[in-house]
């Protein structure tokens, strides 16, 4: 008995105590409000226990796949001798499903770990690469730069979910069966995550030398054109500003990512596939956010289908459908009766 | 024999890890709610105090005054980590759940749908919130989650304060100066969450990342604020 509690009893000298903690309180009787203490959140640096405990969880794991399950049970309890069978059992399905949770809350922290590095960045880097956003660098026959990096287009797509959501509640878009919200996110995320993995999956095509990573933040940072003209255009209504806009800023967003795009692709077919895709899209989509969500059309389209005048319009509409069947019908009754005639 | 080696072993394990944890984690100046047990101080077993045989209205009324404590500290931004250093959900649920009952306003049987529904601001404030927590976490934040969730729900209080008197004027005629007394409260209440906001939480990120970690702080609440100022009830 004492055996398996040995070198845990040892490993708390170490650096982490956590699980061992956990058995030894059971049996020595300790105290369980440390116990939550030492799990606490509020110790400053709980990112990097979180990640060691997730390594030891898996070694844990590790061994308990090795081992057979009944041994698994007396190492856990480690008091046979006490308890009765129903106790061990409950204990150790409580032990299953804590340890099940427990390493699927841990996964998620590792996986934020895992994205740390492509939020390395500084804020004159953001702010430089945004204006190079907008700069188209006629540079063709040298692959030019991309930064890996996903902080800024994040944050240009939320901030484009933002505008957007503006944009909704001052045109009174109603959305049926979804809120406003919803349908924000999905446009900006879908837009986004879609266009991306479509041009990356025809950069693969046109073996363009280019990776999801760099195609998510060359997409993302081109947003930030978008953002400008929609923020501007919703608050403006000038069709003509609208327009001037669409070319000038969205114009000049697009041009740089077609011209990174050109540097990367070898062959005049390819490039043109490449980037014509890209620029049709990035251009029509901005087109899109805009006048799905504009005033001015939800008030042509209020006259268009409003209360009144359908009717109208109806009666006229109705008697010229409603009077070619019979046409028709005759035309064929005299055809048949033709044909008949001479039999 | 052996098993009481190995009951001595893992005991002075126990002390000599948790001395280490508490000149970690517990300083003297702060003033900490509800009664931690220490197991190295358990030989002086009278002046122990358990929360466990107390009268539900005492804790109760020690919880209410925690959460009333944050607010005034919310209210009257200073540098203080009291709001970071014992985190509740409660202020933040109560503040968000009035905050959208009031935003939801007469829409709810109107024909229209136009008006913010409630549970498109509880997931604005409650996503918004989380979001920002991932983000500041993955700039290399020294913050934890719910740390984070606290303070972002706890600094919400200017806009529903803003929220209820915007409601006030609102009762009064419509025209200009109604709207511009809503502006004015609003962005003031605006400014005010966004740097009560940062005060608190600015210290946790790395100083040369402050700014990136402060934009979406500043959208969240610029979004919300937005809502309360365009807000009208039908």
């Amino acid at each position: 008995m004492a055996s398996p509690v040995a070198p845990v009893g040892g490993a708390r000298n170490g650096a982490s105590p956590e699980w061992g903690g956990f058995e030894e309180n059971i049996q020595g009787g300790g105290s369980a409000v440390i116990d939550m203490e030492n799990m606490d959140d509020t110790s400053g640096s709980s990112f990097e226990d979180m990640g060691e405990l997730h390594q030891r969880l898996r070694e844990e794991e590790v061994d308990a796949d090795a081992a057979a399950a009944e041994e698994e049970d007396g190492e856990f309890l480690g008091m046979k001798g006490f308890k009765g069978q129903l106790s061990r059992q409950v204990a150790d399905q409580m032990w299953q499903a804590g340890k099940r949770q427990a390493s699927k809350a841990f996964s998620l922290y590792a996986n934020i770990d895992i994205l740390r590095p492509y939020f390395d960045v500084e804020p004159a880097q953001v702010r430089s690469r945004l204006l190079e956003s907008m700069i188209p660098v006629k540079m063709v026959n040298f692959p030019q730069k991309i930064a890996g990096e996903l902080y800024g287009p994040l944050m240009l797509v939320f901030t484009l979910v933002a505008i957007l959501l503006h944009g909704m509640k001052t045109s009174d878009t109603i959305i049926r069966e979804g809120t406003l919200m919803g349908t924000a996110i999905g446009t900006c995320f879908g837009y986004w995550l879609g266009v991306s993995s479509f041009i990356y999956f025809l950069a693969y095509l046109c073996n363009a030398q280019i990776t999801m990573l760099q195609m998510l933040a060359l997409l993302g940072y081109g947003l930030f054109g978008h953002c400008i003209v929609l923020f501007i255009t919703y608050n403006i209504h000038l069709h003509a500003l609208f327009y001037l806009f669409w070319l000038l800023v969205g114009g000049l967003s697009t041009l740089r990512m077609v011209a990174v795009l050109v540097s990367r692709t070898v062959g005049p077919t390819q490039r043109l596939l490449l980037c014509g895709t890209l620029a049709t899209l990035h251009m029509l989509f901005l087109l899109y956010l805009h006048f799905a969500y504009h005033k001015v059309v939800e008030g042509i389209l209020d006259t268009l289908e409003g209360p009144n005048i359908p009717p109208i319009q109806r009666v006229p509409r109705d008697i010229p459908i409603a009077g070619l069947p019979i046409a028709v019908l005759n035309a064929t009754a005299k055809a048949v009766a033709l044909t008949l005639q001479p039999h | 024999m052996a098993e009481a080696d190995e009951l001595t072993v893992g005991e002075t394990a126990t002390k000599s890890g948790f001395l280490g944890l508490s000149d970690v984690s517990i300083s003297e100046d702060i003033p900490v709610e509800g009664e931690i047990t220490v197991p190295m101080a358990s030989h002086s077993q009278d002046e122990d105090y358990s929360t466990l045989d107390e009268p539900v209205r005492e804790t109760i009324i020690r919880d209410l005054k925690a959460v009333g404590k944050k607010f005034v500290h919310v209210m009257y931004p200073k540098k203080s980590n009291a709001l970071l250093r014992d985190w509740d959900l409660w202020g933040p649920l109560v503040l968000c759940v009035s905050l959208a009952l009031m935003l939801q306003g007469g829409s709810a049987d109107s024909k229209e749908d136009g008006g913010p529904q409630f549970a498109e601001v509880f997931v604005i404030i409650w996503f918004g919130a989380v979001v920002i927590t991932l983000n500041s976490k993955l700039l290399g934040g020294t913050i934890s989650f719910f740390q984070s969730l606290c303070v972002l729900g706890y600094c919400v209080l200017p806009l529903t304060v803003a929220m209820l008197v915007c409601r006030l004027v609102l009762l009064a005629s419509m025209g200009p100066i109604n709207f511009l007394i809503r502006l004015i409260v609003v962005i003031a209440m605006f400014a005010w969450s966004t740097l009560a906001s940062t005060a608190f939480l600015a210290d946790s990120q790395p100083p040369n990342r402050k700014a990136l970690a402060v934009y979406p702080i500043f959208l969240f609440y610029f979004v919300i604020s937005w809502m309360i100022l365009t807000f009208t009830p039908h």
